[in-house]
């Protein structure tokens, strides 16, 4: 079947999707979009994470044709997606467009110029980052909650994050890259 | 073939600061990895690949009658099917120290989920459905479960034939190693205790459940070899096993690293590399394998569960005469590491602590259990488990507190281990004992908040099961002491390739080893010592492979020290030769090039004194100076197969913990509120991440403390929750705080003073919960993980 989504604000089209395909098949492995990970496919472990119409979901437990016409944020457009969130709520505008234009910045083998959303750079500067494969999923859902929450607790922070498994950090440098993130956006406002 | 998307490169990173060894610095690939361009061996892609797909054992122990593959090979898609009657040589098996593994079952499966054949097709749900049509027809044997089933006089042998290295010394076939360890004259000393505490300790079977599953692309190439882009802890290691089982020369088996989401052991065995490479040299495709979290279960080896038998004697003024203890390790259906296992639970069964007339004994069975292998701390981490217990038990009896029992026993510099090796540099496991206790106590019922009981701050979380009714808090010490580096006379050696030269105008650097970066942050801290020692700010990472010398094993806590060692090796014999151009240059300007001691520092040539003598810009000018060097670390001994005796060891390293636990007693359900630890690591070379080292290994302890478990069917040796659902690993929800106070007592026989991070504080994490869990419960718990049957008495066994 055919499957026509937007991904990361442009639109996306998957052909030969085999009905029992998940998303996080099709993003992975026919859209070149593998930032969304793999590490128990069961949604379990969180590591698939992605915004569906804004809802943190796992991706790995959404059917391919479930996203039909829907909006899908992952990993990779995380950076232009808080970006353009905070533009929308200083009403900066236009921030549609961009987004549909949206492909990634810097050079894509080191990361060096790469915009980096809040999170994300609170991630690498609070050393939340080890081997890294719980980080795409953990990202994704760090920054809903600071969305919705801009000043969460420790108790917050550990409920709204409670879905995705690290194994190698012990988490508290992700308590550290949060609190750290959730500080520079109160600072920014 | 063209290269496959997800190829690494070089990551060039340069620093604002000094950015050398001892500063914080951020990972090299960390701006790639919150992007989520950072290319993991799940990720790798390559135009026109098949999938590869394995078949596995439904049965843990059972003659194969017959394999069936007509319908499997007839399957729309199906490019290939292999058994064992393909494989192209005379080399079937592989495995790190004993090759008893079959790449592909052959005439007998001995475990639940051991490959049998293997599919690649043009979809993974293709290959999937095609691997479930082969039909094999296994007659099932009786399953060996235990050591009494092992050694039984009519017990099958797991391994007929052995002619293994182990073999003639061991006391029944289906024991893999066995090394007693003998010292003083326990019989004598056992007369002057006042005081004998005995215990039989059980050790539950973890798996390391690193995040990134078992994945890999095997690219055939046109001069009819092999590239392999893989996850694993030691690419020569693996080479040396895939190789003959292809038929390939070394060389023609190219092996470069992909990113690895984690590893902690599960990756020092092979598991999907010959089959992808087999796959693709049969189809002349690029073959992708990617195990799910299901597979992953049975695809590496896990943690050696034990029983422990332990006995102690001590004096009423509380001073430890003697020990005897028994180790039995199940390493499951083949070898992988068992034999060291074993090495390390003998000879660190003691703990840390000076007890000079010992009697030991450890050994790891073969069984139809699954395998049991590397795991973070391995063998250490149990007998830590067992002889913590101990001096809880040995202080109770003799009213003393258990941390001032501890530190009355501790080991220091000078003491001598039972190998009889002496322990010659710092020690300091009384310090750590008081360092972590001198830390502040979390607030006592921290669960009140003005709005009552914070439900999340207590046990049940939000099921809502207590607002602190028969919430009991309870607090526990425990301190371990783990090996650094390859032990009992391994040639430990790790090769560095380093390189100097001008681009853009600016001197950089290139690292270039082998070494599996698994996360510890490796990368981070060469990218460091080379800014340390050749005095320039961007450093290049080359990418891990083959091209370059082995680095060793990304194990055993040993890499900043021997990998770190050789970079730093290289990065000084490269200094050498850059002074040599240097001399010749421009010698002849300033007497000092001759008289002084000259040190690269900021992009400059300058004297001990600080004086600068040239621009390594202009001392380098075209040249580009490169070295490429093995480096060893002091030489260790085999243990006495007979005594134990023999300097077996590199390094010892040392972590206490503090548990702060409480405990729903109606419910059996425990919160661990706090874990402190203090650590020695001689010299933290990136303090951020030996913080990470430590609350992550913290946290590894305590998921064995109270969820993770691998459940094996003692009737038929089938695991029974081989999932996330089932194998529980901690949460954020789950882990506590971990305050770290981190000491830094050089040892210098290492690289910069340093002690490996990575393992120690896996050991007394689990001790200390399990200890805090008895001060609140009052209950004796000699196994782990505890359960909330084992915590209500209601459980139908092992209560």
């Amino acid at each position: 079947m055919r499957v026509n989504f937007t991904v990361n604000g442009r639109p996306q089209e998957a052909d030969d999707v085999w009905e029992g395909e998940s998303l996080l098949y099709v993003l992975r492995e026919r859209l070149g979009l593998p930032g969304s990970k793999n590490a128990c496919e069961q949604g379990e472990c969180g590591s698939c994470t992605v915004r569906l119409d804004g809802v943190p979901v796992c991706s790995c437990l959404v059917a391919a044709g479930q996203v039909e016409g829907r909006e899908v944020v992952t990993v990779e457009g995380l950076a232009d997606y808080a970006k353009q969130r905070s533009c929308a709520s200083d009403a900066c505008g236009t921030s549609l467009q961009n987004a549909q234009q949206w492909q990634a910045k810097g050079d894509s083998q080191t990361g060096e110029g790469t915009e980096l959303s809040p999170v994300q750079q609170a991630f690498i500067d609070a050393g939340a980052v080890q081997c890294g494969f719980c980080t795409p999923g953990l990202l994704v859902a760090a920054d809903e909650m600071l969305e919705r929450n801009p000043t969460p607790t420790d108790a917050d922070i550990r409920e709204a994050l409670s879905g995705n498994l690290c194994r190698c950090t012990g988490y508290e440098k992700i308590m550290d890259a949060v609190r750290l993130a959730a500080a520079r956006q109160g600072e920014a406002v | 073939m063209s290269s496959p998307n997800g190829t690494p490169t070089k990551i060039t990173q340069g620093s604002q600061t000094k950015g050398g060894i001892g500063e914080s610095t951020l990972r090299p690939d960390g701006t790639l990895k919150v992007t989520g361009e950072f290319a993991y061996s799940s990720d790798m892609w390559h135009e026109d690949m098949l999938w590869g797909q394995i078949l596995r054992s439904t049965v843990a122990h059972a003659e194969i009658v017959s394999i069936d593959t007509s319908e499997a090979l007839a399957t729309p898609g199906v490019y290939a099917v292999l058994t064992y009657d393909d494989l192209p040589t005379d080399v079937k098996n592989y495995g790190l120290e004993i090759q008893d593994t079959p790449v592909l079952a052959h005439g007998k499966v001995r475990h639940h989920g051991e490959p049998v054949a293997v599919v690649a097709a043009d979809h993974p749900e293709t290959a999937r459905r095609a691997a479930a049509k082969i039909k094999v027809d296994y007659r099932e044997l009786p399953v060996i479960t235990d050591e009494a089933s092992a050694t039984a006089p009519d017990a099958i042998l797991v391994h007929e034939n052995r002619d293994d290295h182990h073999a003639g010394h061991v006391p029944h076939p289906n024991i893999v190693h066995r090394q007693p360890i003998v010292r003083g004259d326990v019989a004598q000393a056992r007369k002057r205790a006042d005081v004998i505490v005995e215990g039989e300790y059980t050790f539950g079977m973890q798996d390391q459940a690193f995040l990134g599953p078992e994945s890999g692309l095997a690219v055939p190439e046109e001069d009819g070899g092999v590239h392999l882009y893989i996850a694993t802890q030691w690419l020569h290691s693996d080479l040396r096993q895939i190789a003959p089982v292809l038929g390939l020369p070394e060389d023609k088996v190219r092996m470069t690293l992909s990113g690895v989401g984690g590893a902690f052991g599960g990756r020092e065995d092979l598991s999907m590399q010959i089959h992808a490479c087999l796959l693709a040299l049969r189809t002349g495709k690029p073959v992708k394998i990617v195990y799910n979290r299901f597979e992953s279960f049975f695809g590496h080896v896990h943690r050696h569960p034990a029983k422990l038998y332990y006995e102690h004697g001590a004096t009423r003024d509380g001073k430890l005469t003697h020990m005897k203890c028994r180790i039995v390790l199940d390493g499951g259906a083949y070898a992988s590491a068992s034999p060291a296992v074993v090495g390390n639970a003998s000879s660190l069964s003691v703990g840390p602590y000076v007890i000079d007339d010992v009697d030991i004994e450890a050994i790891a069975l073969y069984t139809n259990n699954p395998p049991c292998g590397a795991m973070r701390g391995f063998g250490a981490v149990q007998a830590c488990f067992a002889y913590e217990a101990q001096m809880d038990k040995l202080a109770r009896e003799l009213g003393m507190d258990p941390v001032d029992f501890r530190q009355l026993n501790a080991m220091e510099q000078g003491t001598i281990m039972p190998t009889g090796q002496p322990v010659d540099s710092p020690a300091p496991v009384a310090e750590l004992l008081r360092r972590v206790k001198a830390m502040p106590m979390p607030p006592e019922r921290q669960w009140e908040s003005s709005e009552g009981a914070d439900l999340r701050e207590l046990p049940g979380g939000l099921s809502n099961t207590t607002h602190g009714e028969g919430v009991v808090r309870g607090v526990g010490y425990a301190v371990g002491i783990k090996n650094v580096g390859f032990s009992e006379g391994f040639d430990d050696y790790s090769t560095a390739k380093v390189r100097m030269e001008v681009v853009g105008g600016e001197p950089v650097v290139t690292v270039h080893t082998a070494m599996a970066e698994v996360g510890q942050g490796g990368v981070t801290v060469h990218a460091q010592i080379a800014r340390t020692e050749l005095g320039v700010t961007q450093v290049t990472i080359h990418p891990a492979n083959t091209q370059v010398g082995s680095a060793g094993s990304t194990s055993a806590s040993r890499q900043t020290y021997v990998t770190g060692g050789a970079v730093k090796n290289a990065c000084e014999l490269v200094r050498e030769k850059v002074l040599e151009i240097g001399r010749r240059k421009f010698g002849t300007y300033h007497p000092a090039w001759d008289t002084a001691e000259l040190l690269l520092e900021g992009g400059k040539v300058v004297t001990d004194g600080g004086e600068v003598l040239a621009d390594l810009v202009d001392v380098l000018g075209e040249d580009a100076v490169e070295v490429e060097e093995e480096w060893r670390h002091r030489p260790t001994e085999p243990f006495d197969l007979r005594t134990g005796q023999g300097n077996g060891h590199v390094q010892y390293s040392f972590a206490a913990h503090r548990a702060v636990v409480e405990v729903d007693t109606e419910l059996g359900l425990v919160k661990v509120i706090e874990l402190a630890c203090a650590q020695d690591v001689g010299k933290a070379l990136n303090p951020l991440s030996v913080l990470g080292q430590i609350q992550g290994g913290t946290t590894q302890g305590l998921g064995v403390a109270v969820m993770e478990e691998i459940i094996v069917d003692p009737k038929t040796a089938k695991v029974k929750n081989p999932s996330f659902t089932d194998y529980l690993i901690p949460t954020i929800l789950d882990t506590p705080t971990i305050p770290v106070d981190v000491l830094e007592l050089a040892d210098d026989h290492a690289p910069y003073g340093l002690r490996g991070v990575g393992e120690a504080p896996t050991l007394s994490s689990t001790p200390a919960v399990l200890a805090a869990i008895r001060n609140a419960t009052g209950l004796e718990l000699n196994r782990t993980p505890v359960r909330p049957e084992h915590l209500t008495g209601t459980s139908l066994s092992e209560a």
